[in-house]
């Protein structure tokens, strides 16, 4: 059986009805419109509709963040967002990140220090990193972030901010030390 | 062999890094066929008893939903290799979540409401769910999981237990525990006109599913595929057939299209196995000087009443530490809960939890330094079969670990080190796990343009199989790794193995070094050009590993770990943890220290973390998905050091290599506990350590 990209056999192809909605999503550059059911989250979309299978579906309760996709520029958990509700948003995957065979500084990082085993949470680890370090320019505090440090500044990002700020993305095979070294690697 | 030749030994980097970083590395729920359908299975929401009627007009009549399968009109299984896969056979619920029906629908919100749509009526029956010290269905088995004995004794345990001036009598218990790889369990089946079944499943070895589903559906083995390319970790709980397979192959034949299963994670608890709850009691007596003269390790621990697994917690202590006396024994009851089965390091994990916090008392009774009192007992020769050790680094580990740590510079008294709120202190433990190693068969292809081809059915589940036998075959061939194609995680290559008792490597290596060497030699005996299909050999391990080893055989390691509490919360956050491994020759220290350093972090997690409650009247896991079973967060985890002491041993396999796989958790979760101790002065003889089970004496 060969791996084919996302379906082929029309059944989510039918037009809007009461359940069904046509969209607009805007994915690491390409447009896509689709008609998806209501209960369609980003997520399954991207894996079942487009065959972008890079982001994961680890939980599908935004428990684990193995699905993180950057969605207008923040990081988010794509299984808690329902598709219908983000027409026109501008989605980057892990497959959107990379410059043609250039990789991202992040992907690249990850690579240089092993911050990966199974893989299945890396995508994830990956994109979130991506949005982690936007929202630290952006001054976005985190939990550990000192209280004296000055509003809207870019946050430093020592390897106890990395960690806190990383925490919403789960890793079973324990590389956490290593994607902590792998942001290091790249943050400013 | 003594020394390993190069590129053996070298940290190169992961072969499939780039797909997975990139997104492109497809994992088994991300193959789908034209026409694929997808499948939601139905647990059973009582603990104990029958499935009266299931009622589906309701379901059936949503739209995409084309099948509901349940005992009813499910294919009937021929003959499956284990219980836990003879699902919809039958109307009986042995425990809750037990899967009793599966619907099939054209897409995933399809199926999921036509699940949420089925009504189904039981019987139910007093159910039996909790492990308790005098539940009265506890017995002795024959043998324990790995199949050792379940019980052994040599010399008076009791008498010399009684006579000893020094004894520590202490019960340990551990909940049960999941392993929660990242990827969900999933397959994707589908049958070709031929009868073919082709499946892509997430597994540990998919020779092992193959020839599991062709018994339960009465094919050859030669009539089934099984593709596992890239599997999201498995830590034990995919080391065997899982019921998606199963359920994703009779939709398919059911349906005639293909069908993909990816279980719901809420979902994994009861049908994937887990770490079974134990109930362990040590006793160590021991001379003034610290020399163990008896050492008891009991164990209780629980199995369900689909089949017989039972925790081998006691074994470690078979081979920990000298001692004219010893007894170690397992009891176990069948009780109506999802059935245990392997978790990363089953029974050295949880054992050596309760024998290295014993010891640690001990210590403390003694007044002699637990690293001390450890170099005392180090046996020459393992203590249950009298067999020598090829190879035993414990001392070494510990003496290099204490070290590094900076371990005796700690005051040992406990609860003296204040940081303001923080109590500080730290801890040590030993670890060990065996040698394991299985027959296997690979072959080695060389073709005229000077490049090598491997293949083997290993599996990677994250340890970096490919690249370690890459550079195995390498160095046979002495040839550049890059100069070797290397194609795993297919049922159609040579029959391996599955990635489990840390064996892999090992047991993969050894067929794939075989046939390379045999490759070289035809090559070096061959005269003139090749021909123009190159040349390839097919080699198999059978004979060598059936041949048992007079050595006892085992990795051995420390552990070592600094722990702050806080005395307002009764939070316990791990600084730095330091482990030393002797585990033969490292054959890939960057893959390596990385399976190390994880193994280590669910350490951290059983220490801390990690715990799994049954309830008593719903016969359910409380705890079943990543909200509430918390496994470690970046955050948990601080810097964790890595070291070890290469091992030049020469009975274990041509790479001279040990597992690394298990080790890391081994004993990780004892030097923490150990380590609270020492900040707090409390002994908790239950894990997790949460704050609400310290608070109470930190007040």
């Amino acid at each position: 059986m060969d791996p084919s990209r996302g379906r082929d056999d029309g059944a989510q192809q039918p037009g809007a009805t009461g359940d069904r909605s046509t969209l607009t999503l805007h994915i690491n550059g390409t447009e896509q419109t689709l008609t998806l059911d209501h209960r369609t989250t980003v997520l399954d979309a991207l894996r079942e509709d487009l065959g972008l299978t890079g982001a994961k579906k680890g939980c599908d309760h935004g428990q684990c963040g193995a699905c993180t996709v950057i969605v207008d520029g923040r990081r988010a958990n794509s299984c808690l967002l329902l598709a219908v509700a983000h027409d026109g948003a501008r989605i980057t995957t892990v497959e959107g990140l990379a410059d043609g065979d250039r990789l991202h500084p992040v992907q690249e990082a990850f690579l240089d220090r092993d911050a990966l085993q199974c893989g299945y949470c890396t995508p994830g680890q990956i994109c979130s990193a991506v949005g982690m370090l936007g929202e630290a320019a952006d001054g976005f505090p985190s939990h550990v972030t000192t209280r004296t440090a000055p509003v809207s500044a870019p946050a430093p990002l020592d390897a106890p901010e990395i960690r806190e700020r990383m925490s919403g993305n789960l890793c079973r095979c324990g590389a956490y030390p290593r994607i902590v070294e792998a942001i290091e690697d790249v943050a400013p | 062999m003594s020394q390993a030749p190069p590129p053996l030994g070298t940290p190169a980097a992961r072969r499939e890094g780039r797909d997975k970083v990139t997104g492109t590395a497809r994992y088994a729920a991300e193959h789908t066929p034209p026409g694929c359908l997808y499948g939601w299975p139905v647990p059973a929401t009582i603990a104990r008893g029958r499935v009266s009627a299931v009622h589906t007009d309701e379901a059936l009549a949503l739209p995409g939903v084309h099948a509901v399968l349940s005992h009813d009109n499910a294919p009937r299984l021929k003959q499956p290799d284990d219980p836990i896969l003879a699902v919809l056979q039958d109307d009986r619920v042995p425990h809750r979540g037990w899967y009793i029906a599966l619907v099939v629908a054209d897409t995933l919100d399809h199926a999921r409401a036509g699940a949420e749509a089925l009504r189904i009526a039981y019987e139910t029956t007093e159910h039996d769910v909790v492990l308790s010290e005098n539940h009265p269905g506890l017995y002795t088995p024959e043998t324990v999981n790995g199949e050792y004995p379940a019980v052994r004794e040599r010399g008076d345990a009791d008498r010399a237990f009684a006579m000893a001036p020094v004894q520590v009598d202490a019960t340990y218990a551990i909940g049960a525990l999941h392993n929660h790889p990242m990827e969900p369990h999933a397959s994707t089946a589908q049958w070709t006109q031929d009868g073919h079944l082709h499946v892509h499943d997430s597994n540990q070895g998919s020779t092992t599913v193959r020839e599991s589903l062709a018994a339960a559906f009465g094919l050859r083995p030669q009539q089934v595929t099984v593709v596992s390319e890239h599997v999201g970790g498995g830590f034990g709980c995919k080391g065997t057939t899982r019921p998606q397979a199963v359920l994703a192959a009779m939709a398919a034949r059911h349906t005639g299209r293909p069908v993909k299963i990816a279980l719901p994670r809420r979902q994994l608890a009861a049908v994937v196995g887990h770490r079974p709850p134990t109930v362990q009691r040590l006793r160590l007596g021991a001379e003034l000087d610290g020399t163990l003269t008896s050492v008891s390790h009991e164990v209780i621990t629980q199995t369900s009443t689909v089949k017989e697994f039972v925790e081998q917690a006691a074994v470690p202590a078979r081979i920990m530490y000298g001692s004219a006396h010893s007894r170690t024994t397992h009891r176990v009851t069948a009780l109506d809960v999802p059935s245990p089965s392997w978790m990363r390091a089953p029974g050295e994990a949880p054992g050596m939890y309760a024998l290295e916090s014993a010891m640690d008392e001990l210590a403390a009774a003694l007044g002699i330094d637990p690293v001390e009192l450890r170099l005392r007992n180090d046996p020459a020769d393992e203590p249950d079969s009298g067999r020598p050790f090829s190879s035993r680094g414990l001392a070494a580990c510990l003496e290099e670990g204490a070290a590094r740590f900076g371990w005796y510079d700690r005051d040992p008294r406990p609860a003296v080190r204040e940081e303001g709120p923080l109590l500080v202190g730290t801890g040590v433990a030993s670890a060990t796990y065996p040698v394991y190693i299985a027959g296997s068969s690979a072959s080695a292809h060389a073709a005229t343009d000077g490049s090598y081809r491997i293949q083997v059915n290993a599996t990677d589940i994250g340890t970096g199989a490919r690249t370690v036998l890459a550079q195995i075959a390498a160095s046979v061939l002495n040839t550049p790794v890059e100069n070797i194609r290397i194609d795993i995680g297919s049922s159609e290559l040579p029959d391996a193995p599955l990635a489990g008792g840390s064996s892999g490597t090992a047991s993969w290596g050894w067929s794939v070094h075989k046939a390379s060497t045999a490759l070289l030699r035809q090559l070096r005996e061959c005269t003139g050009p090749l021909p123009a299909e190159g040349l390839t050999i097919f080699a198999d391990t059978e004979q060598e590993t059936s041949e048992k080893s007079p050595y006892a055989r085992h990795a051995f390691g420390a552990q070592f770990a600094e722990v702050a509490v806080d005395s307002r919360t009764g939070e316990v956050r791990v600084r730095r943890m330091l482990g030393v491994f002797a585990a033969g020759h490292i054959l890939n220290p960057r893959t390596a220290r990385s399976q190390f350093i994880g193994g280590m972090t669910m350490g951290i997690g059983m220490a801390l973390t990690e715990g799994s409650t049954m309830d008593p009247v719903f016969g359910d896991f409380t705890e079943s998905d990543l909200a509430s079973y918390h496994v470690p967060v970046c955050a948990d985890v601080p810097e964790i050091e890595v070291h070890w002491i290469d091992e030049d041993d020469p009975h274990l396999n041509p790479m001279g290599s040990k597992g690394i796989g298990e080790i890391g958790i081994v004993g990780a979760a004892a030097a923490v506990g150990n380590a609270v101790r020492h900040a707090t002065g409390v002994r908790l003889r239950s894990l997790p350590l949460t704050p609400d089970t310290l608070l109470p004496y930190l007040l």
